[in-house]
């Protein structure tokens, strides 16, 4: 008998061992949940690294209030069919209080406060982990990233100062006030996660798929028309058969044209593409440093 | 956005029958190691239109006359101001064959600690040899390190043979240096490509400048190297990792025992014992959500179902009856030494293995080694960064254990400072 586990089954398995380990070393983890493939993608290893027992994460979404209703009606039904606890953070409430400013003009985005609202969450939460669905691939300053993240008081990541992590053994220890961040989906790619998507039949939102959009065209990147996005004189409204490659806010996503209409064409669009899914994102253009600096000041 | 340049028909069947293969490049300053990851991702496709396009842009600003594709490792701001990689990092391929995960350590003298936490979790690694300066100091330690972390594979890459005009001789006399080297380390299985990274050769595809060369590139052996048999498939270890119990009237009485198989195969109606306890059972079943399981090897994350109610938690570990790891409180250790804190003498510390935590107290230093000249120095008195030393250890409960040798999941712990709960240090079992 050949014991050997393809490469899918063995992310699989490494994501459920540490998604078990979170459980085992922390009091009161949260899984940040966005609604995109990633995040939905952590869920569903989590709903197996526990079963049949429930998920023993609350949700946490950090809600820029930017959001596209698909990604919400997706994730409202998915907490409803699993039996979820859900934490919304909402950075519009955060914005009442005063405690951020919004930025203003054009490409105004509420991307950066975010991190405000996330920060404030896990504090008042008492949340000493939270899981996210970074992965390596996606930027080279996550390609620095360690499986187990330690976040100092102030929510902040040391890149230069990261704890050595070896093995499958993982140092979840801190003081009381400090937190981490851990990212169970580390190793895999792009392609790994819709080739995962496909073979377990994960329900995807709408959005992912093509369809027909009001969108414009700024600085090369296509948006999806919405009233948070203040338009310029010369922007026109087009109507483009697109789809999503990533899902975040609505105001920093640029859409691709696709015919995709199903995960096994997406996962031949990708193979195909010669762009990073990350060269959409807006948010990570503004300089080559963006999500490094980003990432120190305590973002996903 | 996508482009016209697309691949017909990718072939989804296949790509999820593909394996893993984790390897790790060591190299030394300037001896091309970024270009050559460069040049394996550029040449599989794996590097994206926009990525090349800020790497070409960034070429340029630097005034430098071919794009660089060592910039595409260096992912820090501080790494890309000193040209220096600081950090371990890994990258993504994949070729129709196999899918892998480099992890990038730099070279520097001062970053030994990096090279092992990038040796840890590989099972094949790339040492690169530049072809005007032959074997050096840094080749011997990236070796040894290789050796003492069990990577079971290594390929030694004679890079810059351009600067050698592909000189056949140089090649030979390199290898031969380095097998004579190697004959006292403890490695299986190395491999000697000449390669030139910068131009391509012999890296995906074959060079045509070395036709006395007949063996295979490096992307070849990379995809075709035999890895099946790199885990211990023998000695049946379930490190138990976290208890499910649900709380749910269906399952009232259900205690399942969650882990990843450290080592071995484990079968319903296996004969099992409970360390520390020593109580026995039998495996009722092996449950994932996708269904139950006959048998589960590692590195499966599963669940096991005894027959029997015993005690067992988080830490404990589930063997066969008749195979038992050793169970003692003193032990020695292959330590490296990972924090800019020295260690303590005598010091305590909290110690790490597999899903156990307990505490320790670091004996006696055996002897330190100097990893240039594998020479031991008895009577060091201090372990400081990146020294590697054989001490002793002796645990305030008793560990279940295998030596490194035998089971790298089992033969493994990291020690804690208790006080900045940062990781110290790393430690092989002897």
């Amino acid at each position: 008998m050949d014991y050997h586990l393809n490469h899918l089954k063995e992310l699989e398995s490494e994501s459920i061992f540490i998604l078990r380990e979170v459980a085992a070393q922390f009091e009161n983890p949260c899984l940040l949940f966005s609604g995109g493939k990633d995040s939905i993608t952590v869920l569903y290893l989590a709903l197996k690294a526990f079963y049949p027992a429930s998920v023993p994460f609350t949700l946490l979404h950090v809600d820029t209030g930017h959001n596209f209703q698909e990604a919400l009606d997706y994730r409202d039904e998915l907490v409803k069919k699993f039996g979820l606890r859900l934490h919304v953070a909402s950075v519009q409430e955060a914005i009442d209080k005063g405690m951020v400013r919004e930025e203003k003009g054009f490409n105004a985005s509420r991307n950066a406060l975010q991190t405000v609202s996330l920060l404030d969450a896990i504090e008042k939460n008492k949340f000493d982990c939270a899981i996210g669905g970074a992965r390596r691939d996606e930027e080279k300053a996550r390609a620095k990233e360690r499986f187990f993240s330690h976040r100092d008081e102030f929510g902040q990541w040391d890149p230069k100062n990261q704890r050595p992590e070896l093995w499958n053994l993982f140092n979840g220890r801190k003081h009381v006030g400090e937190h981490f961040r851990v990212f169970p989906i580390s190793n895999w790619t792009e392609m790994d996660v819709w080739q995962y998507i496909y073979q377990e039949k994960i329900p995807m939102p709408n959005l992912y798929f093509s369809h027909t959009r009001k969108v414009f065209q700024r600085d090369g990147v296509w948006y999806a028309d919405s009233e948070y996005m203040q338009k310029k004189p010369d922007e026109v409204i087009e109507e483009r058969v697109v789809r999503f490659r990533t899902v975040g806010d609505i105001t920093c996503t640029g859409a691709v044209f696709s015919e995709a209409a199903t995960v096994e064409d997406i996962i031949q669009e990708v193979a195909a593409s010669r762009t990073t899914e990350r060269g959409t994102r807006s948010d990570d253009k503004r300089s080559e440093a963006a999500m490094e600096d980003r990432k120190k000041a305590g973002y996903f | 956005m996508t482009t016209t340049d697309t691949i017909e028909n990718f072939d989804t069947k296949a790509y999820l029958d593909m394996e893993l293969l984790r390897f790790s490049t060591a190299g030394s300053v300037d001896d091309g190691k970024s270009t050559l990851i460069g040049r394996l991702l550029y040449d599989s496709k794996s590097i994206f239109q926009d990525q090349y396009d800020a790497i070409e842009a960034a070429s340029q600003k630097r005034g430098e006359e071919y794009v660089n594709l060592a910039l595409l490792t260096d992912g820090l701001r501080a790494e890309r101001e000193q040209g220096i990689t600081i950090d371990v990092a890994y990258r993504y391929f994949s070729t129709p064959k196999r899918k892998f995960i480099i992890g990038d350590t730099p070279g520097h003298i001062q970053y030994t600690r990096n090279m092992v936490t990038g040796a840890s979790t590989a099972n094949l690694a790339i040492i690169l040899v530049d072809a005007r300066k032959g074997i050096i100091e840094q080749t011997y330690r990236h070796s040894y390190i290789a050796s003492l972390l069990q990577i079971p594979h290594i390929i030694v890459c004679i890079n810059k043979m351009d600067l050698v005009d592909w000189d056949e001789k140089t090649f030979n006399r390199i290898v031969q240096e380095y097998r004579g080297f190697a004959s006292k380390l403890d490695v299986k299985d190395v491999h000697f490509i000449p390669i030139s990274a910068l131009e391509g050769d012999n890296v995906v595809k074959r060079s045509k400048n070395m036709d006395w060369y007949n063996g295979p590139t490096l992307l070849y052996l990379l995809e075709n190297i035999h890895v099946g048999s790199d885990l211990n498939h023998i000695d049946a270890r379930f490190p138990v990792q976290y208890v499910i119990r649900p709380m749910k009237n269906e399952y009232h009485d259900y205690r399942g025992y969650a882990g990843r198989i450290a080592g071995g195969v484990f079968r319903v109606g296996d004969k099992v014992k409970a360390l520390p306890s020593g109580f026995t059972s039998k495996i009722k079943s092996i449950t994932t959500m996708d269904g139950d399981l006959q048998e589960a090897f590692a590195p499966q994350s599963v669940t096991i179902l005894l027959e029997d109610e015993i005690d067992i938690s988080r830490g404990d570990m589930i063997v066969r009856e008749n195979n038992v790891p050793k169970i003692e409180q003193e032990f020695d250790v292959m330590l490296c030494w990972m924090n800019e804190k020295k260690m303590i003498a005598k010091g305590k510390y909290i110690l790490r293995h597999t899903t156990k935590e307990c505490k320790c107290i670091v004996k006696e230093i055996k002897y330190k080694l100097d990893i240039n000249t594998l020479q031991r120095i008895e009577n060091g008195p201090e372990l400081g960064l990146n020294d590697i030393a054989r001490v002793s250890i002796r645990t305030t409960v008793p560990l279940f254990f295998d030596s490194y040798r035998k089971n790298r999941n089992t033969g493994s712990i990291i020690l804690v400072d208790e006080m900045t709960n940062e990781t110290v240090a790393a430690g092989m079992i002897v």
